[in-house]
C-alpha cells in the first residue's frame, strides 16, 4: 500500500476514530479534530502539481482480486488532481464552516462526521481509481453517504423522503453505470481505463459500443441532476447546510461530470455521446434557470442553480467532443469548449460553495430561507451581503470576476459549433447558442433575486424568529476563502490555465495539445454583446419579475417531474401489491392449479420440443386374466370415489386400492411389499376414519365433489401427462438394468435370501436408517401436536 | 350398563401370543424369506392394539410400562450403532459382517450383523405406531 492508498483511503480510517473523539472529548467540537486531515490531504496533492504538468500520471497499484482484474490501481492525473483538490480544499473550508454551523450540544456530532468522511473518502476514490470497478464501489458508497447525510436529520419527514428519493435515483443510474463497465470489460477485456481509452476506436465498431455508452451516460446524468434527473437534488436540500455546500454544489454532483469527461476517451468519437451529452446538458441548463426563478426558498433557488450549471458544463464537455474530428495538434479551435467546462468546474465550486455557506449564515441567523420573509439585511450582515454579491454577480457572469470568463468561453464555444458540419449540427446546431443565451438570461435574474430579495428592500422583523446579526467570525473565513478565490481567479485566471486545466484537458482529450491561455478582453466579440444583452435583459425582466411571473402558473402542478416522480413510485407499489394479490390469493386449490398447469406446460413442451415422445411395443410381457380384473377393480374405485356421496364411501373405496395394490403385489410376485401394503393400508384407512369421526359438527352436510372444469382439465392434463412421460421412458430404455449384480451377490456377499430385505439393511441401509429417522420425526411431530395443543389449552 | 367383553378379552389373550411370535418369525426370518424388520415391527405393534381394544389404555400401560418413545430413541441407535461399529474395523459406514457359528443348541448358525441394525428397525416401527396411536387415544 503506498501513500497514495493511504492519502485515498485515510478519510475512512480516520472514520472510525471520530465516535472516540466524540465521546472522550466532548468539550472539545469533534469537528477541530477532523480538520488537519483534509488540509493535510490537499497539500499533498498540491504535491502532484509539477508531476502532472510534465505530462505524466502517477500510477500505482494494489493486488485485491488480481484473478478477475479487479485491482487498486490508484492514478493521479490532470483530470483526477483537479478533482481531488476540489475534493479536499472544498472538503477543509466545509469541515471549518461545519464547526460554526453545527452546535455541540445539539446535534449528533459524530455521525455527521463519520458521514462526511465516508463521502470524502468515497469521493477520492471515484475520482483517483484507474480500475472501473474499484470506482463503481467508491461510486456507490458516495450514493451511500449522501443518502445518509441528507437524512442527516432523520426525524423530519421531508429529510427522509429527499435521501430516499436521491437513494432511487442515483442508485439506479450507479447500477446502469456498472452495466455499462461489464459491457466495456466484455468489449476490450480488461478494468482499467488507461488500457481502454488507447481501445476507442476499435471500441466503436463492436456491437455493445452503444448500449455501454447509454450506460454510462446514464449513470452520469443521475449522478449530475441531470434533466429529467434532477429532480432529486431540491429534494435534497433538506440535508444540513455544509453538505448541501459540499455534496450538492462541489463534489459529489460533479461526480457526473467527472465521469463523463473521464469516458470522453473513450466514447466521445461517436455522434450519439456529442448529440446526447450536449443536448441533455443544454437542457438541464434551460430548465434548471428557468424554474430557480420561482423558487421562495434560498436553498431552493441554489439548487436548481446548480442543476442548470450542472448543465452548462455538461453541455460544454457535450461540444467539446467535436474537437476530436476536427482539431489538429497545432490548431486547438473547437477545444474551447472543453476548456470552458472545466474552468467553469473550478469557477462553480467556487462560488457555489460560497454561496451556500452564505445562505447557511442567513439561515442561522434570521431563522428562515424563505425569500419573501427575509429582506433588508444588508445594515445587519454587511459582510454577509458583500460575499453575497460577490458569488452571485460571478455565477450572473459579470465581470471582473471569474463567472464573466468562463461564461464568454461558454459562448465562445457554443457559436463555434455552428461551424461545425458533423452530426447535423450545422443545422440543429443554432439551438446550442440560442437556449444557451436565454439561460443565460434567467441566470441573471435568479442570481439578483438571490442577493437583492435577501438583501434590500424591506425589513420585516415581525416575520422573522430572531434578530438578526452578523455570523460569527469563524462561519464566514471559509466563505471569505472562496469569495476571494472568485476575485482572485477573475483576475489572475492564468494561474488555473497551465497547472491545473491543460493537464486536465491532455486527460479528457487525449492527443490534442493545450495552450490554455484565458485572456479576460476579448475585443468587440458576439460574446460580449451576447454578455450585455444577457445583463439589459436580465435587469429589465428582474425589475418587471411580479408582472410576468405568472408565467410559471402555466406550467400546471400536475406535469411537475415530481408528481411523475411520485406517482411512478406509488404506482409501482399499488401495482405490485395488487398483482401479488391477483394470484397470490392464499387459496391452496389455486396455488395447486398454478403448480400443476406449470407441470402440464414445461413437460408436455419439452416432451413435444425435444421429439421424445415414442411408443415401442417390443419389450412388454403378455397380459395376464388377473391383471386385467385387478386394474378394472382398482379404476372402478378411483372413479366411484370421484362421485361418492358420503366421506365415508370415499374412505373405504380409498381402502379398496389399497389392499388392490397389495393384490398387485402379490401378483407381480412382491411378498414384502405385499404385507407392508397390506398392514399400513389398515393403519392408514383407521387413521382416516378417526379424522372423520373429528370433523366438526357445523357445516357436516355431505355433499358431491363440486365440478370445475378448470379440475378437470389440470387433473386429465397431469393425468395424460405422467402417463405419456411413462409410456416414453418405457419405450427409450437406454441401459440394461443393474439387478443382476444384487441377484448374484445377495447370498455370496451378504449371507441373506432374502434380497429386498438384503437390500434395504445391507446394500443401501443407508436410506433404511434416514427412512426409520422420518418415521421417529412423523412420531414425534405427532406427539408434539396434540401434547403441546392440550398444554396451552390448560395455560388459557 | 356396563358391557363385558369376556369373550373379546380371552380370545385376544390367545392369539395375541401368537401374532407375537408371527411377527418374532416375520422379523427372524426376514434375511432369507418374505418379512423383515418392519413388518415385524409393525405385526408386533397390531398385537399390543389389540390389547388395546380388548382392555383398556391403562392397563396396558400396566402390562407393558413402556415409552415408546425411548424405544424409537433405542431403535435409531441400534441402526447408527450398528453402522458405526463397522468405523472401528477400518471398514465404511454401515458395512455389514457375518460369520457361521455353532451354537450349543442351535447348531450351525449364521449370525449377522445386518439383524442388529434390523432391530433397529423393529425398535422404530413399534415405537413409531404405538406413539402415534397412544397419543391420538388419549387425545381428549
Amino acid at each position: 500500500m503506498s501513500l497514495l492508498h493511504l492519502a485515498i483511503v485515510s478519510p475512512l480510517l480516520f472514520a472510525i476514530f471520530i465516535p472516540f473523539f466524540y465521546k472522550y472529548f466532548r468539550q472539545i467540537h469533534t469537528g477541530w479534530f477532523l480538520l488537519p486531515l483534509p488540509i493535510l490531504l490537499f497539500s499533498y496533492f498540491i504535491s502532484y502539481l509539477p508531476e502532472t504538468k510534465a505530462n505524466g500520471a502517477v500510477s500505482r497499484t494494489l493486488s485485491w482480486i488480481p484473478s478477475f482484474g479487479i485491482n487498486f490501481t490508484a492514478r493521479v492525473d490532470g483530470l483526477g488532481l483537479l478533482f481531488a483538490l476540489l475534493i479536499t480544499g472544498i472538503g477543509s473550508l466545509v469541515v471549518l464552516y461545519s464547526i460554526y454551523y453545527l452546535s455541540k450540544e445539539k446535534e449528533k456530532l459524530n455521525t455527521f462526521y463519520v458521514y462526511l468522511l465516508l463521502f470524502m473518502g468515497a469521493m477520492l476514490g471515484v475520482v483517483l481509481s484507474d480500475n472501473l470497478i474499484v470506482m463503481y464501489a467508491f461510486w456507490e458508497l458516495t450514493s451511500f453517504s449522501s443518502f445518509l447525510l441528507i437524512g442527516y436529520w432523520y426525524h423530519r419527514e421531508k429529510s427522509r423522503y429527499g435521501a430516499q428519493k436521491s437513494m432511487m435515483i442515483t442508485v439506479l443510474g450507479g447500477l446502469a453505470m456498472l452495466g455499462g463497465i461489464i459491457l466495456l470489460y466484455l468489449m476490450t477485456g480488461t478494468f482499467s481505463i488507461s488500457e481502454i481509452v488507447p481501445m476507442a476506436s476499435e471500441i466503436m465498431e463492436k456491437p455493445y459500443f452503444v448500449p455501454a455508452l447509454l450506460c454510462f451516460l446514464l449513470g452520469a446524468f443521475t449522478k449530475s441532476a441531470q434533466f429529467p434527473f434532477h429532480i432529486w437534488l431540491p429534494d435534497a436540500m433538506e440535508a444540513p447546510t455544509p453538505v448541501s455546500a459540499y455534496l450538492h454544489s462541489a463534489t459529489m454532483v460533479k461526480a457526473g461530470i467527472y465521469l463523463v469527461a473521464r469516458m470522453s476517451p473513450v466514447f466521445a468519437e461517436s455522434g450519439i455521446w456529442l448529440w446526447l451529452v450536449a443536448s441533455f446538458g443544454i437542457v438541464t441548463l434551460f430548465w434548471g434557470s428557468f424554474s430557480a426563478v420561482k423558487q421562495t426558498d434560498l436553498k431552493g433557488i441554489l439548487a436548481f442553480s446548480t442543476i442548470s450549471q450542472l448543465g452548462l458544463i455538461m453541455s460544454l464537455l457535450g461540444l467539446g467532443a467535436a474537437a476530436l474530428h476536427y482539431d489538429t495538434v497545432e490548431d486547438s479551435f473547437y477545444t474551447i469548449a472543453t476548456t470552458a467546462a472545466v474552468f467553469h468546474l473550478i469557477n462553480h465550486a467556487t462560488f457555489k460553495g460560497s454561496l451556500f455557506m452564505v445562505v447557511g449564515i442567513v439561515d442561522h441567523e434570521t431563522g428562515t430561507r424563505d425569500i419573501r420573509k427575509l429582506g433588508g439585511l444588508m445594515s445587519f450582515m454587511p459582510i454577509t451581503f458583500t460575499l453575497a454579491l460577490i458569488g452571485a454577480f460571478s455565477m450572473a457572469g459579470l465581470p471582473p470576476f471569474n463567472g464573466f470568463l468562463s461564461k464568454e468561453m461558454f459562448f465562445t464555444g457554443m457559436v463555434r459549433i455552428l461551424e461545425v458540419d458533423i452530426f447535423n449540427l450545422d443545422t440543429w446546431g443554432i439551438l446550442f447558442p440560442v437556449l444557451a443565451w436565454i439561460a443565460s438570461v434567467f441566470t441573471f435574474i435568479y442570481s439578483m433575486v438571490l442577493v437583492f430579495k435577501t438583501f434590500t428592500g424591506k425589513f420585516q422583523p415581525e416575520k422573522l424568529d430572531k434578530k438578526p446579526h452578523e455570523a460569527p467570525f469563524g462561519m464566514l473565513i471559509s466563505p471569505i476563502i472562496l469569495a476571494s478565490l472568485v476575485i482572485i481567479i477573475g483576475f489572475f485566471p492564468n494561474i488555473l490555465s497551465s497547472t491545473i486545466i491543460a493537464p486536465a484537458l491532455g486527460v479528457i482529450m487525449p492527443g490534442l495539445v493545450f495552450d490554455v491561455h484565458i485572456s479576460f478582453w476579448h475585443g468587440f466579440t458576439p460574446e460580449l454583446f451576447m454578455t450585455l444583452g444577457v445583463i439589459a435583459f436580465g435587469v429589465l425582466l428582474y425589475t418587471t419579475l411580479d408582472k410576468w411571473r405568472q408565467i410559471y402558473d402555466l406550467f400546471p402542478e400536475k406535469l411537475a417531474l415530481n408528481r411523475f416522480y411520485d406517482g411512478g413510485i406509488e404506482g409501482m407499489q399499488t401495482f405490485s401489491s395488487n398483482l401479488t394479490r391477483t394470484y397470490m390469493n392464499g387459496f391452496i386449490r389455486t396455488y395447486l392449479v398454478y403448480i400443476f398447469t406449470f407441470f402440464i406446460l414445461l413437460l408436455g413442451t419439452t416432451l413435444v420440443w425435444k421429439n421424445a415422445f415414442k411408443l415401442s411395443t417390443n419389450d412388454l410381457s403378455s397380459i395376464g386374466f388377473y391383471e386385467v380384473l385387478l386394474a378394472l377393480i382398482i379404476a372402478a374405485a378411483s372413479i366411484s370415489i370421484l362421485f361418492a356421496k358420503s366421506r365415508l364411501t370415499s374412505i373405504i373405496l380409498l381402502g379398496a386400492v389399497g389392499y388392490t395394490v397389495a393384490l398387485f403385489f402379490v401378483l407381480f410376485r412382491a411378498p414384502d411389499l405385499a404385507l407392508t401394503q397390506l398392514v399400513i393400508e389398515t393403519v392408514s384407512v383407521s387413521l382416516f376414519l378417526l379424522c372423520f369421526y373429528h370433523l366438526p359438527k357445523l357445516k357436516r352436510d355431505e355433499e358431491r365433489i363440486r365440478f370445475k372444469a378448470v379440475n378437470l382439465a389440470v387433473s386429465i392434463g397431469v393425468g395424460a401427462i405422467v402417463t405419456l412421460i411413462a409410456l416414453s421412458a418405457h419405450s427409450n430404455k437406454l441401459f440394461d438394468s443393474i439387478a443382476s449384480y444384487y441377484i448374484e451377490n445377495t447370498y455370496k456377499e451378504a449371507a441373506g435370501k432374502n434380497m429386498v430385505n438384503v437390500i434395504l439393511v445391507d446394500f443401501r441401509g443407508f436410506d433404511t436408517m434416514f427412512e426409520i429417522c422420518v418415521l421417529g420425526i412423523a412420531a414425534l411431530g405427532i406427539f408434539a401436536m396434540i401434547k403441546l395443543r392440550l398444554a396451552r389449552r390448560n395455560e388459557g | 350398563m356396563k358391557t363385558n367383553d369376556i369373550i373379546l378379552q380371552t380370545v385376544t389373550k390367545v392369539t395375541l401370543f401368537i401374532i407375537i411370535l408371527f411377527s418374532i418369525h416375520l422379523f427372524f426370518a426376514g434375511h432369507y424369506y418374505p418379512g423383515g424388520g418392519f413388518v415385524g415391527g409393525l405385526m408386533t405393534s397390531g398385537a399390543i392394539v389389540l390389547l388395546l381394544l380388548a382392555f383398556d389404555m391403562k392397563t396396558v400401560a400396566n402390562i407393558l410400562p413402556i415409552d415408546y418413545k425411548y424405544m424409537i430413541a433405542t431403535g435409531l441407535l441400534f441402526a447408527v450403532g450398528t453402522g458405526a461399529g463397522a468405523l472401528l474395523f477400518n471398514a465404511p459406514f454401515l458395512t455389514h459382517a457375518f460369520k457361521d457359528v455353532y451354537l450349543p443348541l442351535l447348531g450351525k448358525t449364521s449370525l449377522h450383523t445386518a439383524v442388529l441394525f434390523d432391530t433397529g428397525v423393529f425398535l422404530v416401527v413399534v415405537g413409531v405406531t404405538m406413539t402415534i396411536i397412544q397419543t391420538i387415544g388419549e387425545d381428549e
